[in-house]
């Protein structure tokens, strides 16, 4: 039964964000930004191509992110603010199962947008190289490991913030993730003694989002090892679990008065 | 009669603002709600009715207290597949057609499409929303959001349904039909716990009542032990006689276009108007007798706090 409750909030999540009209702006904007790099390919000496692969990749990543944080920080306070929740819990559901369902809602709706996006990128770079470059699709396997952490993230905001505070909270969380990898430079450069300690905590527990940025490797052909590209996807995985857990916890007790 | 619901000294306290501070909502609230019984729940807005409410569907966790339902422990998912919920205000999701928001819920029981299917055409003709079945709920107005809502709680065929303020935002003949459509539950051996303001519609169709009152329970009981069916007063409205002739009898509450309505305390004092009017050949238009109604005893107890 708990499966079956999780689908059916998932698929009523996906039908909710599908009807938001905020989502095709965004998508709208994306394909906008995507396309918008055959205008910068034109304005570069050199490969244009790359430009193209490299400006449409990091469109695909920052709208993704927009989508992920904009649409799942209201996904759960707006059925706590417009009191749906009250009918919903009164039926034979749990509440773990409910937030579950939201987030798999929200993670398939991320993934049709993703391959809609990826159809627009695919489709313009096959019109300057000619050749489909399945290639390209490991660097957005892996913008989708992000957006489903992003997504637990603004759920979890969502539990008991509102959907502004959360969206900024989850955007912090998006930046900094980009942003502590230099902690990494800044750990080896640091002397032995308690600032280093501190610096190895602090990135131990900050997220690095990093992680899952292939962008370099796929655009520029370099090559990528099994390892690293396990660990990434484990660091997702797990990352996202804990989330997701801390998210059930706080809203396993939490009173809607 | 075995009870469908218990509730045994439940407490809850509420802490709000930047500065905590603690407010009892519910301060030992115990009742009980027998199989088969209309079951009407009353207090002024601010009571704790609603908190009681959330306290028995989970919604909230009281800090104290037991609550039975159906003879589960309250939070066991297995007592809710018998329980149907009609929030106060409903919103829903308005981007649903009110066909597909009905299946939704029903697909929450694990319910077979076909069997979907055939409920929400019955559900919807109940409340007679079956011609806008196809609109989304967005374009609904409250009236027919409150309809949809009972068709919602009832979507599992439940043996217990919990209506919060059911009749409210409805226009006289829609409060009239979902007073039609809880009584029908009744018959067929259903359970209703419903809260409301307006005593009139409780008065009408509930077997027993409880009164509640700042987080307290003040009275419960059936209906006729609660109220006397004593005649506490006579209205009775006279023409031909001036005001000032019928004074001695009791007060006048208003003269108009020559007609006079008196207040008349005691049965012998109606009998000496009657009289007096006939000496005078004056006319009486109507002598209503009244009786405590549950909003005399509802004013009564909500007064002195």
């Amino acid at each position: 039964m708990t499966f079956t409750t999780i689908a059916v909030i998932a698929r009523n999540t996906f039908k909710e964000a599908v009807r938001d009209r905020i989502l095709y702006l965004l998508l709208f904007f994306a394909a906008v930004s995507i396309l918008f790099a055959r205008v910068l390919a034109l304005l570069t000496v050199g490969d244009r191509v790359k430009i193209i692969k490299d400006v449409g990749l990091a469109s695909i990543s920052l709208f993704g992110a927009l989508m992920a944080i904009l649409i799942g920080t209201g996904l759960v306070y707006k059925e706590i603010e417009k009191r749906t929740i009250f009918t919903l819990l009164s039926k034979p559901l749990r509440r773990p199962d409910f937030l579950l369902g939201k987030f798999f809602g929200l993670v398939l709706t991320l993934a049709v947008m993703l391959l809609a996006m990826s159809v627009i990128f695919l489709a313009l770079v096959f019109l300057h190289t000619g050749t489909i470059e399945w290639a390209m699709l490991l660097a957005i396997l892996y913008i989708f490991l992000e957006l489903v952490l992003i997504t637990a993230v603004a759920v979890l905001f969502s539990c008991f913030s509102t959907p502004i505070l959360s969206s900024l909270f989850a955007l912090s969380f998006y930046l900094i993730g980009h942003f502590s990898w230099s902690l990494e430079t800044f750990i080896k450069k640091a002397r032995p003694g308690a600032v280093k300690v501190l610096l190895q905590v602090l990135y131990a527990v900050l997220p690095d989002l990093e992680n899952f940025n292939l962008k370099t490797e796929v655009v520029h052909a370099l090559p990528l090892s099994a390892p690293h590209l396990l660990h990434a996807a484990a660091y997702g995985i797990v990352y996202t679990a804990f989330v997701l857990v801390l998210a059930v916890l706080i809203f396993r007790r939490r009173d809607f008065v | 009669m075995k009870p469908v619901l218990e509730i045994e000294n439940v407490f809850k306290t509420y802490t709000t603002g930047f500065i905590p501070k603690k407010k009892d909502i519910l301060k030992g609230i115990s009742f009980s709600v027998g199989e088969g019984e209309i079951f009407g729940y009353l207090g002024p807005n601010g009571a704790g009715k609603t908190t009681t409410l959330k306290s028995v569907l989970g919604l909230i966790f009281p800090d104290r207290g037991r609550i039975e339902l159906l003879g589960r422990p309250h939070l066991d998912p297995r007592a809710k597949e018998r329980l149907g919920f009609l929030p106060e205000n409903p919103y829903f999701y308005d981007y649903l057609t009110a066909r597909e928001f009905l299946d939704f819920y029903g697909q929450l029981f694990g319910l077979a499409k076909s069997e979907r299917d055939r409920r929400i055409a019955r559900l919807l003709a109940l409340v007679g929303m079956d011609r806008v079945s196809g609109l989304p709920l967005r374009k609904f107005s409250r009236g027919m959001l409150q309809r949809v809502g009972l068709a919602q709680a009832l979507i599992n065929d439940p043996a217990f349904v919990i209506l919060d303020e059911p009749l409210g935002g409805l226009d006289p003949l829609g409060r009239k039909e979902v007073r039609d459509v809880i009584l029908g539950l009744r018959r067929e051996g259903k359970t209703v716990l419903f809260t409301s303001h307006i005593l009139q519609d409780i008065e009408m169709i509930c077997d027993r009542v409880a009164i509640i009152v700042g987080g307290r329970i003040l009275s419960q009981g059936r209906l006729s032990e609660l109220i006397s069916e004593k005649v506490l007063f006579t209205e009775v409205t006279v023409s031909g006689l001036e005001p000032g002739e019928l004074a001695a009898f009791g007060e006048s509450l208003t003269a108009r276009e020559g007609r006079v309505l008196l207040k008349v305390v005691g049965e012998d004092r109606v009998e000496d108007v009657l009289t007096l009017v006939q000496k005078k050949r004056g006319r009486i238009h109507s002598l209503i007798p009244r009786t405590q109604t549950l909003e005399d005893l509802f004013v009564d107890m909500v007064k002195p706090q």
